[in-house]
């Protein structure tokens, strides 16, 4: 069996290769960026792309001023997934939002159980924060992040009766995956990880939800000898991490959820204690890069980044209802302000399967081809559509005129070939080809000097049908 | 089960799935009015004995849910009392799981439904045996390989609908059709996007009828669970073969603002389904139709401020014209002695034995596979 990325091998050139960089290390990107970045180096982009620190913090002010409770006291999912949407389509700090999106996909941690929005809000702050940097102290903020001992039980982990859930999961979902520990290294994890709670202010009802705070409480930390991994001491959590991260299992695992999210689409995980990688050249060169930096993810991305087996793999992913979404509002150009109605967006990833903030448990989203159901697929297809179609929308306005600044008639081909190129620029297979150029036959040519409605008519009904081609709904 | 439609054809049984999100109060739904306790625990959240239907000695529904009474007493309903499960969720999302996907224990990716569906059509021949309404599939019909309809508005449904011109949109869709029949070979994903796309395609042609077919003198009220209800009706008069429909009615969330809220929503539930028994009896379109409606759990036994808190065991209805009516299980104890974990109900029957008395005595399934193991059923059914 091949699969259409297996068909797809060639490595990406040109304004392609830093468009493929944009939508896989950010939210995409508007074509102007794209071919402002494209004018310098690769690498220096990559480089640029890995320290988004050192670009300008995007300004919620607005944002706020006009959605006042947006994340705050409010215990209302639909806002802090509203924001975070207005970051991802607006932050100059593209890999930030990115990372970010990454570990709320792997530590997947829900509102529905705290129902308590600014711990939700605060865990993606601390993945936009730590996100690039050591997996240590990336999983030692996550096991003091008091959504995570929430969702996962830890305040009910005590000295005198463990809870193991978060000690499991610490190990089978966040960092080594399934096979590589034994039930007896759970137990002895959760012993190490007692005493790390929570403080809540007040309670939700009727106060309102106030932020809680990290609080380790030492009398009902199990201080004794514990085992695990093979390695013996009084250990307290974080010396369970440092273990962890030295494990081989967990350099494959998570170089592999890195794979997954960033290059192509893996089997769901439950299978990878099972099914070898797609790539295992690709993951070698990964753990090679986390090994040597001494378990920095940056330098595991930017491994990756620079890789062929990377510049290889544009549109080999489905893409996620999150990066469908954004993707179309960075095509159409909308919602560069807090404009009535952004919050479409957090709605319609909703319905097409990935509600943000909120997935249905611990184990995350299934990814790949299980997003696409006949019900996400209409979504996904009108949502498109609806935009694109927008004769008013900044994005179509741009294309157009793109396509006018040649000061002449456009063929057929021309025409369509042209909006290929600035949708993505996007590969198509030979019956969307054909299709797309029976319509665009149907046409003539495209006079842009002539009728500026009628040119405004023509693209956007061109651009709906390429939105709406299967090719689309790959990334 | 199957009976006789007016042509003498077999009516294949259908199953109508509402889904009241949030955890209804069951305690404030179908009230233990003479129970001492019921007054105590709840000293605000509570209905009043003006505002109350009796329907036997001790039970009464809300005032909101007269239309219920109507129903019981001509003996369509079975309320299956302090259905639940052990050591219930008390996520919503998680405890929405459990529902769909029958699996209290680990996390289940295939809906029971989905599996339903798959048994009754595993060459899908019918893109239309499962129809949700509502935006977004649920979990209990989403089951890998298994074509579901999900419709958010029956009246503009499909592919490319954001075109508003139905000429241009019927040529989008023409091209659309082709743009989605890959060529041999062009992989595994690129097929499955291609048949997914010529299912939805093929769903939504056929939907088309159902709108223009349907006549009707009950005029549905205009909130979401009635018009869903109405979209229901107007599918399965149209006679396109669905047997297995989902909708969900939103909001029963009370942790504030209670008493209000709950109200509206026992109103709206309970008189959009009365309208849908009437409609569908009007076209002699209701003796092989069954009606669960089931919420994700009950409320805590306490109020608190102006709501209540999660809490287990809540109750289920069977509605139909083919129910035996009457109260099935028990009404969990009510005496603070008896509740779990000295704040909850206790369920006093498994959601799994309702959804195995529904598969093997309604649809005609085996159930083991999909509630994973053998429950005890109850016997709610009359035949046909």
């Amino acid at each position: 069996m091949t699969t259409l990325s297996e068909s797809r091998g060639e490595v990406a050139t040109g304004i392609a290769l830093y468009a493929h960089l944009l939508r896989r290390a950010g939210f995409s990107a508007t074509r102007a960026q794209i071919e402002a970045y494209a004018k310098r180096p690769y690498e220096e982009v990559v480089e640029e792309l890995l320290n988004p620190q050192d670009q300008p913090e995007i300004d919620e002010n607005r944002l706020i001023r006009y959605y006042p409770h947006y994340g705050t006291l409010e215990d209302y999912n639909g806002g802090g997934a509203g924001r975070w949407y207005y970051r991802m389509v607006n932050s100059e700090r593209h890999l930030q939002e990115k990372i970010a999106f990454f570990w709320h996909h792997v530590f997947a941690t829900a509102w529905h159980k705290t129902e308590h929005s600014p711990t939700i809000i605060r865990q993606i702050e601390l993945f936009r924060q730590n996100g690039l940097g050591n997996f240590s102290d990336i999983l030692l903020d996550l096991s003091r992040d008091p959504a995570m001992i929430h969702w996962l039980d830890n305040n009910q982990n005590h000295s005198n009766r463990i809870n193991e859930n978060y000690g499991r999961e610490l190990m089978e979902l966040f960092s080594m995956g399934i096979g590589a520990y034994s039930e007896h290294d759970i137990k002895e994890a959760a012993r190490a990880f007692t005493g790390w709670t929570y403080r809540q202010p007040m309670p939700l009802y009727p106060y309102g939800a106030w932020e809680s705070s990290y609080e380790y409480d030492e009398n009902d930390h199990d201080d004794g000898e514990k085992e695990f991994l093979g390695h013996k001491g009084n250990f307290n959590g974080q010396d369970v991490i440092d273990i962890i991260v030295k494990e081989e299992s967990a350099a494959r695992f998570i170089c592999r959820h890195l794979y997954n999210f960033f290059v192509a689409d893996e089997p769901q995980v439950p299978a990878w204690s099972i099914e070898p990688p797609l790539d295992t050249e690709a993951i070698d060169i990964m753990v090679n890069a986390y090994f040597e930096s001494n378990h920095e993810i940056r330098a595991v991305l930017r491994a990756m980044f620079n890789s062929d087996f990377f510049k290889a793999a544009a549109y080999k992913r489905v893409k996620s209802p999150v990066e469908f979404v954004t993707g179309v509002i960075k095509l159409s150009g909308e919602y560069t302000e807090p404009d009535p109605g952004f919050g479409e967006m957090a709605a319609a990833s909703t319905a097409m399967g990935q509600e943000l903030l909120n997935p249905a448990t611990v184990e995350g989203w299934h990814t790949g081809k299980e997003w696409i159901d006949g019900g996400t697929l209409n979504e996904r297809v009108n949502f498109a559509v609806e935009h694109l179609q927008k004769t008013d929308a900044p994005g179509v306005i741009d294309i157009t005129d793109r396509l006018a600044a040649h000061g002449r008639a456009l063929s057929p081909e021309e025409f369509l070939d042209e909006c290929l190129d600035l949708v993505g620029p996007m590969t198509i297979g030979d019956e969307t080809r054909i299709s797309l150029m029976d319509f665009a036959n149907s046409l003539g040519s495209i006079d842009f000097s002539a009728d500026r409605e009628d040119a405004l008519t023509n693209v956007t009904h061109m651009l709906r049908l390429v939105v709406a081609a299967p090719e689309y709904q790959f990334g | 089960m199957a009976s006789n439609g007016a042509n003498g054809k077999e009516k294949d049984p259908v199953l109508v799935v509402i889904q009241q999100s949030g955890g209804n109060d069951f305690m404030n739904t179908v009230i233990p009015f003479e129970n001492g306790h019921y007054w105590d625990a709840r000293p605000t959240i509570r209905v009043e004995r003006d505002n109350m239907v009796p329907f036997t000695d001790d039970l009464a529904f809300h005032g909101a849910a007269e239309p219920f009474k109507g129903i019981f007493d001509d003996g369509d309903m079975a309320i299956i009392q302090g259905i639940g499960y052990e050591n219930s969720s008390r996520s919503h999302f998680r405890g929405m799981d459990i529902w769909h996907t029958a699996e209290p224990t680990s996390v289940a990716t295939e809906g029971w439904l989905g599996q339903v569906i798959r048994e009754l059509d595993p060459d899908k021949k019918n893109v239309l045996t499962g129809v949700s309404i509502g935006r977004g599939l649920p979990r209990a019909m989403a089951s890998p390989g298994v074509p579901v309809a999900s419709i958010g508005n029956l009246d503009n449904y499909g592919l490319m609908t954001p075109v508003q011109i139905e000429e241009e949109r019927n040529k989008d869709l023409d091209i659309f059709k082709r743009m989605y029949s890959p060529a041999f070979g062009s992989g595994v994903v690129m097929d499955y996007l291609g048949q997914t796309g010529r299912d939805s395609l093929t769903g939504a042609d056929i939907l088309k009828k159902a709108p223009e077919m349907y006549e009707s003198t009950i005029e549905y009220a205009d909130n979401s669970i009635a018009q869903a209800l109405r979209d229901v009706a107007r599918i399965h008069l149209a006679g396109l073969g669905t047997r297995i429909f989902y909708t969900q009615h939103g909001g029963y969330d009370h942790h504030a603002q209670e008493l209000p809220s709950h109200e509206k929503l026992l109103a709206e539930l309970t008189h959009g389904i009365t309208d849908f028994l009437a409609d569908l009896r009007a076209h002699d379109a209701a003796d092989n139709v069954l009606i669960l409606v089931f919420t994700e759990f009950g409320r805590r036994m306490r109020d608190n401020g102006s709501g209540t808190d999660h809490g287990s065991g809540g109750g289920a209805f069977l509605i139909g014209d083919r129910v035996t009516g009457g109260l099935y299980s028990e009404y969990p104890s009510i005496d603070p002695a008896d509740w779990l974990n000295a704040e909850d109900m206790r369920h006093t029957i498994d959601f799994r034995s309702i959804y195995a008395t529904i598969l093997e005595q309604w649809i005609g399934v085996e159930s083991q596979d999909i509630v994973r193991g053998k429950y005890e059923q109850i016997n709610p059914f009359t035949a046909a």
